[in-house]
């Protein structure tokens, strides 16, 4: 692929972009030979011929997409249709708080400030993903909450695709920057709306300062079509709280990268995911924290349902450095394959060189437990249904913490419509 | 109502039932007892539809229909109720929750729509008054983190919502203290009627002193050994079951 042609040498990042593009050319894709990515192949996806600037815009009616937003509660919206950033259908801000797009950050002279001191500054120069989004990317979401801000509602990114191209690589980039005791949550979401190929390589860097609070929710129900590769780069200063929540239970192929970073004390870092997949679909989780400082915590919990001929993998990473004493560090991924094609290959990596700490971690790979059917049963409740509550129940708790109620809500109906039953009920 | 005949069951091939005879009319209170490991709980489990066990030999009839080959959820909208010896602890399904969706498939089963909200609430305040229940324990996980005591009331509880014409009462009273077992047995009292059996498995006669039984039958090593009235429940307080054993023994 010849990229050059198409970069800006005047752009301000022109350095980083350089930089970036020299560190793909000479890595290039992952290949299975990599322990990292010894489970997910991107053979097939390199294959394909991707468009990388769509030539044409394509608009979107708002009552064709409203589905995907969650319009039951009043939100920002910044929202991206092939790559591009729609007016029409976003709602940004400035009121106190900036809620608006990468390409006027990455431009305008108001933003220099911050977009030298945060951009690029903790998504890798190694990986070579990152390296290509980093290199090419040319829109996403800017959200900067300034000290003891908090914005008046919940922030969507979404991000559609329209079939315009046969097939179509995005790579949009995300900043966010969340200042001293500030707060904010944001709920992002990719979708595509045919059956064309699109591959989305997504870089999203948060910087949570002293005391903020970030509730990051992934949705990644995606056309079969459709595949992800997200790298998100959280950088967190002391006594901040950040959660992200990833909820997979669609698209093609779907690898998350998580990755954490405690730059100070008395840090709490949670990540929570609910996989429910079926027919061919393959996600793969792959977490790190990395406890830099002493006093901080970490806790993941991941709960998946493999259906069909799905395959998952949970990959979770945990360095301790020396000096980090006193942290706790927990870990659980819990799975139930309800096919006997499907799989799931869960792996947890501790690398931990401080002696005062608490680390757990658990894995559960199994079957439905037969003596809690008979219990449903014996009540009345068929086999069928009995199943399905069973499995609602296991990936309820992920749920617990999920503070925007009409999300969780929504994320309910997700879980019932993919399981197949209508109970009737909310847990 | 209930029917049962020359009932073997076994599991991983270990007979573990061996030839019961048992008839429950309407309207009686049956209890059986017996010794550890004498097949009480494998005979409550069989009659509820536990696929885990294998009838390997007679039938278990209610109101003059063979439930082999009826699912235990069948089976529950046909009138039968077990309640649990270690109720399973659903994390995730409130008590409401649970509740609601049993009387429903329960309802949807027999042809009938959804239970309005309105009267839905209105039966499990009324039922849960009547085991002494909390309301906020009702919004609580199912089972998870309950007591052994409000575990088994809320086993009642499910009872008494379920309105079952066979309930089977597997060591109710185990784990229960003084007071929970007055409440539990008086919920049982209130629900039973001439329209309806209950059988109490138990192993001491403790439970018998509050819901009085028409017939004691005592199993051992898979055999109703010994029946008779509720004396025999005094007799064997009084003796153990050693005696027993020695007298079939022989």
């Amino acid at each position: 692929m010849a990229f050059e042609n198409n970069v800006d040498v005047e752009h301000p990042v022109h350095d980083v972009r350089m930089a970036a593009i020299k560190n793909f050319e000479e890595k290039g894709f992952p290949s299975k030979k990599e322990e990292a990515w010894k489970y997910t192949s991107l053979n097939n996806i390199q294959k394909i011929d991707f468009s990388i600037f769509p030539k044409q815009e394509n608009a979107l009616e708002y009552k064709d997409v409203k589905r995907y937003f969650i319009h039951e509660i009043d939100t920002y919206k910044i929202v991206f249709v092939d790559g591009i950033y729609s007016s029409y259908l976003s709602e940004t801000t400035h009121d106190g708080v900036d809620i608006c797009l990468m390409s006027a950050a990455l431009t305008k002279p108001m933003y220099k400030q911050v977009i030298d001191v945060y951009f690029n500054k903790i998504a890798s120069k190694d990986e070579s993903l990152t390296s290509l989004n980093t290199a090419f990317s040319r829109e996403g979401a800017y959200i900067y909450i300034p000290k003891n801000k908090m914005p008046k509602k919940p922030i969507e990114i979404l991000h559609f695709s329209t079939g315009n191209e046969a097939s179509l690589l995005l790579q949009p980039r995300n900043l966010i920057v969340v200042e001293e005791n500030a707060e904010v949550q944001i709920i992002e979401r990719h979708q595509s709306l045919t059956s064309n190929e699109v591959l989305t390589n997504a870089v999203t860097e948060i910087f949570a300062a002293k005391s903020a609070i970030v509730d990051l929710y992934k949705i990644q129900n995606d056309a079969a079509t459709a595949s992800l590769i997200d790298n998100t780069y959280v950088d967190q200063k002391d006594k901040s709280l950040v959660k992200i929540h990833t909820f997979s239970f669609g698209g093609k192929l779907t690898r998350n990268n998580l990755n954490f970073y405690q730059n100070g004390e008395y840090i709490d870092s949670t990540m929570k995911g609910v996989t429910i997949l079926g027919e061919k679909q393959h996600v793969d989780h792959h977490t790190l924290v990395h406890h830099i400082q002493p006093n901080c915590e970490s806790h993941q919990d991941y709960k998946g349902i493999y259906g069909d001929s799905s395959t998952g993998v949970f990959n979770g990473k945990i360095i301790v450095d020396k000096i980090a004493q006193k942290t706790n560090a927990f870990q659980k991924n819990n799975n139930i394959l309800i096919s006997d094609k499907a799989s799931i290959n869960s792996k947890p990596q501790l690398e931990i060189f401080a002696d005062d700490v608490k680390c757990s971690h658990g894995c559960t790979i199994g079957q439905l437990d037969k003596d809690a059917l008979f219990y449903l049963q014996s009540r009345g409740i068929p086999e069928k249904e009995a199943r399905a509550l069973l499995m609602y129940a296991f990936a309820n708790n992920v749920l617990s913490s999920v503070r925007i109620p009409e999300l969780k809500a929504r994320i309910n109906k997700l879980i019932a419509k993919k399981l197949g039953v209508n109970l009737g009920f909310d847990l | 109502m209930l029917k049962i005949k020359d009932l073997h069951a076994s599991v991983d091939d270990k007979e573990i039932l061996r030839g019961i005879n048992l008839e429950i009319k309407a309207g009686e209170v049956h209890a059986i007892m017996g010794p550890n490991g004498s097949g009480k709980s494998t005979l409550a489990s069989v009659i509820a539809g536990n696929d885990n066990f294998e009838v390997t030999q007679g039938s278990v009839e209610l109101e003059g229909e063979d439930l082999e080959d009826v699912s235990p959820e069948e089976r529950a909208h046909k009138g039968v109720f077990l309640s649990f010896q270690y109720p399973i602890e659903i994390p995730g399904v409130s008590v409401t929750n649970f509740m609601k969706t049993a009387i429903n498939e329960s309802r949807k089963a027999k042809g009938l729509e959804d239970m309005p909200a309105k009267d839905m609430l209105k039966l499990i305040r009324e039922k849960s008054e009547l085991l002494e229940i909390d309301r906020k324990f009702l919004s609580r996980s199912l089972n998870e983190g309950f007591s052994g005591g409000e575990k088994k009331r809320n086993e009642i509880f499910q009872m008494a919502m379920l309105e079952p014409k066979v309930a089977i009462l597997d060591e109710t009273d185990s784990g229960l203290d003084i007071d929970a077992l007055r409440i539990v047995a008086s919920g049982v009292n209130k629900l039973k009627s001439k329209d309806n059996a209950v059988i109490l498995i138990t192993h001491y006669q403790r439970l018998l002193e509050y819901i009085v039984p028409d017939f004691v039958h005592v199993l051992h090593n898979g055999k109703i050994v010994k029946s008779g009235g509720k004396e025999l429940a005094l007799e064997l307080e009084e003796k153990g079951y050693d005696w027993l054993k020695q007298e079939t023994a022989v």
